[in-house]
């Protein structure tokens, strides 16, 4: 194992013990005690867990779990943002249909193995994007009148 | 014999067509690397909105069996297997492909699937009603265990590290305690207007499900799958039928290794089509054929994988505790429903349960009339770019978890569990024992708060939970779940330490 999983671990385990001991004071002070009940005992299982890995990590015997490459990284990086900003903010914004298609085609292009120089490739994820977003639309909107977020265009 | 009051429900047009309809988008949603069982079906919830219970459950149901059965066609043709329960029929079903077989070893697999899936369902027939006879006599301090059972063996059994997983089905404990307490009506860990009414299971699931693969398939970069699609020549099927039945204990073999794995919760499809292949090969007198392309290690394999869909429902159907994530989501397809499986479904929707184990039992047969004709067509899906595979997803889930409440605050939380879920699962962490947790989570407080109140009417808190043979054996099993899950785990770090040291000894030689 190099060094670079191993602080990794560290790191991660040790967000997780600190999320347990948050959960637990949360448990401990809050009232009425009766609500609070079950998850006390939730918790203090979970704080036990969690310091367990967390020592085990420190002690670098944790091996389970391949960490975090920077290639990759780098490579979910762009896409991570990507689906944020069309959860958080386009979605709610510009409504599912028209967040779906910029977001559809963002990472489309992004993520394709073709050539971006050739506007053979882009005509393609144009009428990949527009395919796809009319066949949602055709099928939830029009057919199974199911909802969803509307804003603008849709 | 009440199940035969019910066949002609599933028969009706629509429902028929639904029964088609997820049958094949199925096979071709198996056929897809990346896409699994549980995050197909999860993906599919959303369908079902609109169609009444039995309805919604045959499209799952249908779904559920074809996709297991679907990832037999890349694991054959691309050597990529669709789900992880098809791992093992890459070994020989690949090689066979590579000979020129492909179209015989895709029978086989369809054939076989078939036979153990027929049997696994008819398993849930005739155990299903007893069990849930049986689960009538179980009071609140039995199904709290019951519950708490469900999260530790999956929480062990399911991971690579028994504390990470059993550490996973704590997470999802908690999680499953946000919102309001249902005894007192007080405010737990609401710390955004997202979560004031809990964590609603449909986005959960598409989050801890879909969203990671989503982030896996970005973290591939600019990669397409460049495997080669090894072509589909003709090949006599009656042979195919023939050969299944004359390698009948590589086929019992998997058929009853896999329906035995299937009624074990949180053991699931890779483990008994592994299993199933190593017990196939060490009892066969050809054993040195396996992995270079034996029909046997393909039958064996994919009639195990098969099998295990009805067991995995039988725990599910009687005690409301998913014996797998795809029945964790299919309990998710329940509830949204307005059903909640246990002791009394089939005393009060004996329509809706019987309709929907009587469509699993076609969906078997159909699976494999249709997984002949799709194979082709399905291997051809199964190269679509990770790029659109991604982006599709990503759009679905998104769709999914704002339909269910029509609620963006479904969406933060189905983007939030996801996106943190493909960091935990980098380190170890699991999403089954989470979304377990979340599931069995209020039925486990709900039965704890009940037996509390029990205990102090008549006995204490101790006697009443941890005395009687129910209450002990059930104790027991969760003990030695784990016990034989750290037993397992210990005895790989020994095995890789050697490993290492033997390592280390050869570059220092």
């Amino acid at each position: 194992m190099t060094d670079r999983p191993r602080t990794q671990h560290i790191l991660a385990s040790g967000l997780v013990a600190l999320v347990g001991i948050w959960v637990a004071w949360l448990s401990f002070t809050g009232t009425p005690a009766r609500a609070f009940l079950f998850p006390r005992i939730i918790s203090v299982v979970f704080v036990a867990l969690a310091l367990w890995t967390f020592g085990k990590a420190l002690l670098g015997k944790t091996r389970v779990g391949p960490g975090l490459s920077v290639i990759a990284v780098r490579n979910i990086l762009p896409g991570i943002v990507v689906l944020l900003i069309y959860v958080f903010w386009a979605a709610p914004t510009l409504g599912f249909y028209t967040a779906s298609t910029i977001a559809f085609f963002i990472l489309l292009s992004f993520y394709d193995p073709a050539p971006h120089g050739e506007i053979r490739t882009w005509v393609k994820r144009v009428l990949i994007t527009a395919g796809f977003l009319a066949v949602m639309y055709g099928l939830f909107a029009l057919l199974l009148g199911v909802f969803t977020p509307r804003e603008i265009l849709f | 014999m009440e199940f035969l009051f019910y066949f002609g429900d599933v028969f009706t047009p629509f429902n028929f067509m639904l029964l088609l309809i997820g049958t094949i988008g199925g096979l071709i949603l198996g056929a897809t690397p990346g896409l699994s069982p549980t995050m197909a079906v999860a993906l599919l919830i959303p369908f079902t909105f609109k169609l009444d219970a039995t309805q919604g459950l045959i499209l799952l149901g249908a779904a559920y069996t074809s996709t297991v059965a679907g990832g037999a066609v890349s694991a054959i043709l691309l050597k990529i297997p669709g789900a992880p329960a098809n791992i093992a029929t890459t070994l020989d079903g690949h090689t066979m492909a590579k000979n020129g077989q492909g179209a015989r070893a895709l029978q086989l697999s369809f054939i076989s699937s078939a036979i153990g899936g027929v049997f696994g369902v008819l398993l849930l027939i005739f155990l299903t009603p007893v069990l849930a006879e049986w689960a009538l006599a179980f009071g609140p301090s039995h199904l709290f265990w019951l519950a708490i059972l469900g999260v530790t063996v999956i929480g062990s059994l399911d991971s690579s590290s028994v504390v990470k997983g059993l550490l996973s089905g704590c997470i999802g404990l908690w999680l499953a305690t946000i919102g309001f307490d249902d005894v007192m009506g007080a405010q737990r860990f609401i710390f955004h207007s997202s979560v004031s009414g809990g964590i609603n299971i449909i986005p959960a699931l598409i989050g801890l499900f879909a969203i990671p693969q989503v982030i896996t398939m970005f973290a591939k970069g600019r990669h397409q799958h460049d495997a080669e699609v090894l072509k589909v020549e003709k090949s006599p099927i009656m042979d195919s039928i023939r050969e299944v039945f004359r390698r009948s204990r590589a086929l019992s073999i998997g058929t009853l290794t896999g329906s035995f794995i299937g009624l074990i919760p949180g053991v699931g499809g890779q483990i008994a089509g592994l299993v199933a292949y190593d017990q196939a090969r060490k009892t066969s007198p050809e054993r040195k054929k396996f992995g270079t392309g034996h029909s046997e290690g393909v039958i064996a394999a994919e009639s195990a994988n098969n099998a295990m869909v009805g067991p995995s429902l039988v725990p599910l159907l009687t005690l409301s505790i998913p014996g797998s994530p795809t029945a964790a989501v299919l309990l998710g397809g329940l509830l949204i429903h307005g059903i909640f499986p246990g002791s009394d479904l089939f005393e009060n929707y004996p329509d809706v349960a019987w309709t929907f184990i009587n469509s699993m039992l076609i969906g078997q047969i159909l699976m494999c009339v249709f997984g002949l004709y799709v194979a082709g067509l399905a291997a051809r899906v199964a190269q679509v770019p990770n790029a659109v595979m991604a982006a599709v997803v990503l759009a679905l889930a998104v769709f999914g978890s704002y339909s269910v409440q029509t609620s963006m605050g479904d969406v933060y939380i189905m983007a939030a569990l996801g996106t943190g879920m493909y960091f935990l699962e980098r380190f170890g962490f699991s999403a089954a024992p989470l979304v377990l947790g979340l599931i069995l989570g209020p039925i486990a407080e709900a039965n704890f708060v009940q037996g509390a109140m029990i205990a102090n009417a008549t006995s204490s808190m101790g006697t009443y939970f941890f005395t009687g043979v129910l209450n002990l054996t059930l104790i027991g099993i969760v003990v030695a779940s784990i016990a034989y899950s750290v037993w397992m785990e210990l005895r790989q770090r020994r095995y890789l330490s050697k490993e290492d040291t033997l390592e280390q000894q050869e570059r220092t030689t």
